[in-house]
């Protein structure tokens, strides 16, 4: 599958030295989390909890 | 009962290498179920992808004594011959051919050396969609390759060629060193197109043998690993390795940098199945045939451990009680990814097309 990239990047750094995620949603809202399925499932829940930055929240 | 990942229809699949389709032997694959016969026509060599059943007997088409009449594949059975559209043009004993006596033909591609063939919706097939393995088939590069059945479902092979820090411990003293499995990655996940990227680089690590041997770096090196994995089918890894220390020039340019890449079309057969090709292409030492041959066998011992690993986990997994628990820590983030993208691609492929009146 090649399909035109639509730019909707979802990115998770494993921070060096560290055991945590930081996630990076599309929206560009970010979160931290020790645990790989618990940072899916707050990318996926886009757009609950994920107000862009620069909006009033 | 066997752990199975669903098929996800409506997609490109590698069927089979360039060289592996041909007219004095007929290929048979079977790919998501669905047996299939490969043959090239006779003029320009165009490939062919039909249903591997006689509509007849069921006969497999690809078995001995069928063989190819010009561009026509005669059934070895009763003799019944179809066209490459899939049509029957002749049967035995009577001029009269029933209307239905067809076998389906699926919509195929030849591109970097590879069959590509789509599974699916014939009307859906869009051979602008299938991603790209250039280096497979380009000026420059030497590639090394191969097929290995594996007798396990598909999502184990992806869960593996997701996650590389198995290389420590399943690959040691090959292409494993302790540096892959203690270096974290990033995963990006590009929803549109389905591609799943994991990276890891690493400034500071050991040269395994596979490298070392064929390189000639002695010393510690860097060692980037960067995988872009093209749901469902193709798995990309862009390898770099230096000596340590010695990163690309601001320009972008890279004499000091050895990039190899590796491939990997992972190929649903049936449930618990699945055709594992393998391919590692270079573009330094390409006339050194002896690091040629030291790549190739270096690497099919490789892909032989993760055989040996995968037929093992699938027996495993057969005979687990129904809702066994696993377990996922950070290494797995980009194989959830593949692993969620794939669930999607199932379920787009499941769905009844809307057909426009």
């Amino acid at each position: 599958m090649s399909n035109t990239p639509t730019g909707e990047i979802y990115r998770i750094d494993w921070l060096p030295g560290t055991d945590v995620l930081h996630g990076t949603c599309h929206c560009g809202r970010e979160h931290t989390a020790q645990d790989p399925i618990e940072m899916w499932e707050w990318m996926l829940a886009h757009p609950q909890g994920h107000e862009p930055r620069g909006n009033s929240s | 009962m066997p752990h199975t990942t669903a098929f996800a229809r409506n997609q490109w699949y590698v069927a089979a290498y360039s060289h592996e389709v041909e007219r004095e032997e007929l290929l048979g694959r079977t790919i998501l179920g669905e047996p299939l016969v490969f043959y090239r026509t006779e003029e320009d060599g165009t490939p062919v992808a039909l249903a591997d059943r006689c509509v007849h007997r069921r006969y497999p088409l690809h078995e001995k004594p069928s063989r190819l009449d010009g561009d026509r594949l005669v059934c070895g059975y009763h003799g019944f011959t179809y066209d490459t559209s899939g049509t029957c043009v002749y049967v035995p004993g009577q001029k009269r051919v029933p209307r239905t006596a067809r076998v389906a033909s699926y919509p195929i591609v030849e591109q970097d050396s590879l069959i590509w063939v789509w599974i699916g919706d014939p009307a859906l097939a869009d051979a602008g969609t299938i991603p790209r393995a250039r280096h497979l088939d380009s000026p420059g590069w030497v590639t090394v390759r191969g097929m290995e059945p594996i007798d396990a479902d598909y999502g184990l092979l992806v869960d593996n060629l997701l996650d590389l820090s198995h290389e420590t411990y399943l690959h040691g003293g090959y292409i494993g060193t302790p540096e892959v499995a203690e270096t974290p990655i990033t995963t990006e996940v590009d929803e549109g197109a389905g591609i799943v990227r994991v990276s890891r680089h690493m400034d500071d690590a050991e040269c395994p043998p596979f490298y070392a041997r064929s390189t000639g770096i002695s010393g510690r090196i860097t060692r980037w690993q960067d995988i872009e994995y093209h749901a469902p089918c193709l798995y990309l890894l862009h390898s770099r390795v230096a000596p340590v220390g010695v990163v690309p020039e601001a320009d972008g340019s890279d004499p000091g940098g050895f990039h190899t890449e590796v491939t990997y079309a992972i190929t649903p057969s049936e449930d618990g199945k699945v055709y594992d090709f393998w391919a590692v292409s270079r573009d330094w030492a390409t006339d050194d045939a002896e690091v040629t041959e030291f790549l190739r066998s270096n690497n099919h011992t490789v892909v032989m451990q993760d055989v040996d690993a995968l037929n093992l986990l699938q027996k495993t997994l057969g005979s687990e009680r129904t809702g066994y628990q696993e377990l996922s820590i950070n290494i797995d983030t980009g194989g959830l990814a593949a692993r969620r993208i794939l669930a999607r691609l199932v379920e787009e492929g499941d769905k009844p097309v809307e057909k426009v009146l």
